[in-house]
């Protein structure tokens, strides 16, 4: 979800809808800081994969601070800053989102300099949900004690096998209860209607993004995993807007036009599956690595967890709980392999790449023997690489590329991929 | 008695440079080794120049050079490359048939790779971003101890006393045993246990299966690390000629293979 202006990296990486996702973040980030400063509207800071639709609903503009981190990451200056946060007592076996957001705002650098922006954009009010991690409320009671600024949120369940309704309940319950602290900020009362109406635009740019992650079941695969994470920008900062859904009707058409004119995709010998964060300072690097080993990275956990099956207007609070426990990164283990190796199989992989980030355990998948079991259940071959999200201390550029050729270079051997066509 | 063309591999790692020539019948017909040092080029000039001189064979008989090694890539001449966890699974392959389990330990880096009964790699996993298990590790070790890295295996030889070192990390165990030396553990039995450190750390990377065979400069030159490989697996630990060239031979044979399935050497 980090938005960068390099050039592009090969023909496939070429989207025409990308001049207006840089339109649109640009736009996003500028509002931003116009409402925070001219006080013109609320402004909110939300965790990822937080319940922004409330925040939506009453008017507030919304900053993603997870975003910020992938745009700290994805640019370096991540290493540059995360040492001012480490220094606070912020370790640095924690996110490195985290560290490099703190250290970003203490050092007083930021990537969205490229904005006209000087910093993150000051918030009226900070709203998050542990049902990623618990990192995201550290994160938030910093800026909280920092400004003096409410911080207010859902402790939500994790490593949940089934969601059950009694899970269902408790979440609903808690989001009941957040609605008073938000109404004080964004000075109304929350309107049904307008709240019906954002998870409704959730949902379908949740549909709308799914369909374009979806495209790359097919051969020649049309969107790359390392492209769909800049794809992403809009269905993380911009869900629940009518502009996030406009720009995956554009996308969804573009990518509708690559699968009709399939010759002009570069030719991919393999398909993989990434499981993970991505390794956002390395992001160009790697793609560059895989294309030239003509292979596609068609699919990812971390692309698809911006897709929201169960939000319904009809029943939005209740739709919202279920959704943000619904999640691969709340689940426990028996789910998680369950998805994966549906993953697997609807995008025909030829293998799996867990990424081990050092400092997100929670996004980390291989720390508990399920790549191990996977290996077993859907007879793949299984990759790990050792890195992190943001710190490039724990990266070696020279190991993963050798893991990285030698697991293609297994594949080369390991049958009839070897002769060039992949798999039917 | 060498038959038809002949084809290089080096293997340039990080601590050594090693090469390998074969004929086209796959025989052996020389090796070589030369420090890597700053300049990854010069080393794999002087080493190939000592290979063809040892072979008594002419550039212009050599088919093809291939490379592997963490600096496969920098390599001027080379036809094509192969990463070192293909090469020690073909080099160990030249010795022991599948299914097994290559453990190499390198300067730098340890990798256990699984190969199925058909000769194909199924597997593999190399150390974290960490000298922990590998031959820096020792040398770390060494110093410490006050000792030639050379000194090592004779001074482990004289332990009387089992110690376990606990930390994961390098530095930590450096100060580790400089606490141990202060308490009056004798150098001997730290040196020991700096080996089953090493051992230790390896096997806790991956599970091994089948015959198991252990490469890499490490192996060679420390003999008590097999040992020990051989008592924490329980079984026979074969370590085969020319173990740290073995990367080096298994890309001669992949450019030898190349050449006779048709695929060209990639010159």
């Amino acid at each position: 979800m980090a938005t960068t202006d390099r050039p592009s990296r090969s023909p496939e990486t070429t989207f025409r809808s990308s001049a207006r996702l840089k339109e649109l973040m640009a736009a996003h980030f500028t509002g931003l800081d116009r409402a925070a400063r001219e006080k013109s509207a609320p402004v909110a800071w939300c965790t990822s994969v937080g319940p922004v639709e409330l925040l939506r609903a009453l008017g507030f503009e919304v900053f993603f601070p997870e975003n910020h981190g992938a745009l700290l990451g994805a640019s370096r200056v991540a290493g540059e800053v995360m040492g001012r946060a480490h220094a606070l007592g912020y370790s640095p076996d924690i996110c490195s989102y985290l560290t490099s957001d703190i250290g970003s705002y203490l050092a007083r650098k930021t990537p969205l300099s490229r904005y006209g922006l000087s910093g993150a954009p000051r918030p009226d009010l900070l709203l998050y949900s542990t049902n990623q991690c618990r990192e995201v409320r550290d994160w938030f009671e910093f800026y909280g004690r920092e400004w003096n600024l409410p911080v207010v949120g859902v402790t939500s369940f994790r490593d949940l096998g089934e969601v059950e309704d009694s899970h269902v309940d408790a979440i609903t319950r808690q989001l009941e209860g957040l609605i008073p602290a938000l109404e004080a900020v964004a000075g109304r009362r929350l309107d049904a209607a307008a709240l019906e109406a954002a998870v409704g635009r959730s949902r379908t740019c949740s549909d709308l993004w799914r369909d374009c992650l979806d495209s790359s079941a097919s051969r020649p695969a049309p969107l790359s995993f390392f492209d769909a994470t800049i794809q992403m920008g809009p269905a993380v900062v911009l869900r629940g807007t009518a502009e996030a859904c406009d720009y995956y009707q554009l996308l969804k058409a573009e990518l509708a036009e690559r699968l009709a004119a399939s010759g002009a995709t570069p030719r991919q010998r393999f398909r993989l599956y990434w499981d993970g964060m991505p390794i956002w300072g390395r992001l160009r690097d790697l793609a560059s690595l895989f294309a030239g080993l003509e292979t596609s990275v068609v699919a990812s956990t971390y692309c698809n967890s911006w897709v929201f099956d169960a939000l319904d207007p009809r029943d939005p609070l209740r739709s919202m709980a279920r959704a943000s426990l619904e999640l691969f990164i709340a689940r426990s283990e028996g789910p998680k392999q369950r998805y994966l190796e549906r993953m697997a199989r609807e995008f025909q992989v030829d293998g799996l790449v867990f990424h081990d980030a050092r400092t997100c355990p929670n996004n980390s998948n291989v720390r508990f023997g399920l790549a191990q079991r996977l290996r077993r259940t859907s007879h793949l071959p299984v990759l790990v690489l050792d890195g992190d999200l943001n710190d490039l201390r724990c990266f070696s550029d020279e190991q993963a590329r050798t893991n990285i050729e030698a697991f293609i270079e297994q594949l080369e051997d390991a049958g009839p991929a070897a002769a060039g066509g992949g798999r039917p | 008695m060498r038959s038809g063309p002949c084809f290089v591999g080096v293997d340039s790692g990080s601590w050594n440079t090693k090469a390998a020539l074969i004929d086209a019948e796959g025989r052996l017909l020389a090796t070589a080794m030369a420090r890597t040092g700053a300049d990854v080029q010069a080393a794999a000039e002087r080493v190939v120049h000592d290979l063809l001189e040892l072979g008594s064979v002419a550039r212009s008989e050599v088919t093809a050079l291939w490379t592997t090694g963490f600096g496969r890539h920098a390599i001027p001449g080379a036809a094509n490359s192969r990463t070192e966890l293909d090469a020690h699974a073909r080099g160990a392959l030249q010795y022991v048939s599948g299914p097994l389990t290559v453990i190499d330990i390198g300067g730098q880096d340890a990798k256990i790779i699984a190969v199925d009964a058909d000769g194909r790699r199924t597997s593999h996993k190399m150390n974290r971003k960490c000298a922990a298990g590998t031959g820096s590790f020792l040398e770390e070790m060494a110093l410490r101890l006050d000792v030639p890295i050379g000194g090592l295996p004779a001074l482990a030889a004289a332990s009387q006393e089992e110690i376990e070192l606990g930390s994961f990390c390098t530095v930590f165990t450096g100060t580790e045993v400089l606490g141990l030396i202060r308490q009056g553990k004798r150098p001997a039995d730290l040196a020991r246990a700096a080996y089953r450190s090493v051992v230790k750390r390896v096997l806790e990377m991956e599970r091994v299966e089948g015959t198991v065979v252990a490469t890499g400069g490490v192996v060679s030159h420390h003999p008590l690390v097999v040992e020990l490989l051989e008592q924490a697996i329980g079984g026979r630990v074969i370590v085969p000629q020319y173990a740290q060239e073995i990367g080096a031979v298994g890309v001669a044979h992949a450019a030898r293979a190349a050449a006779a399935a048709g695929l060209g050497t990639g010159a």
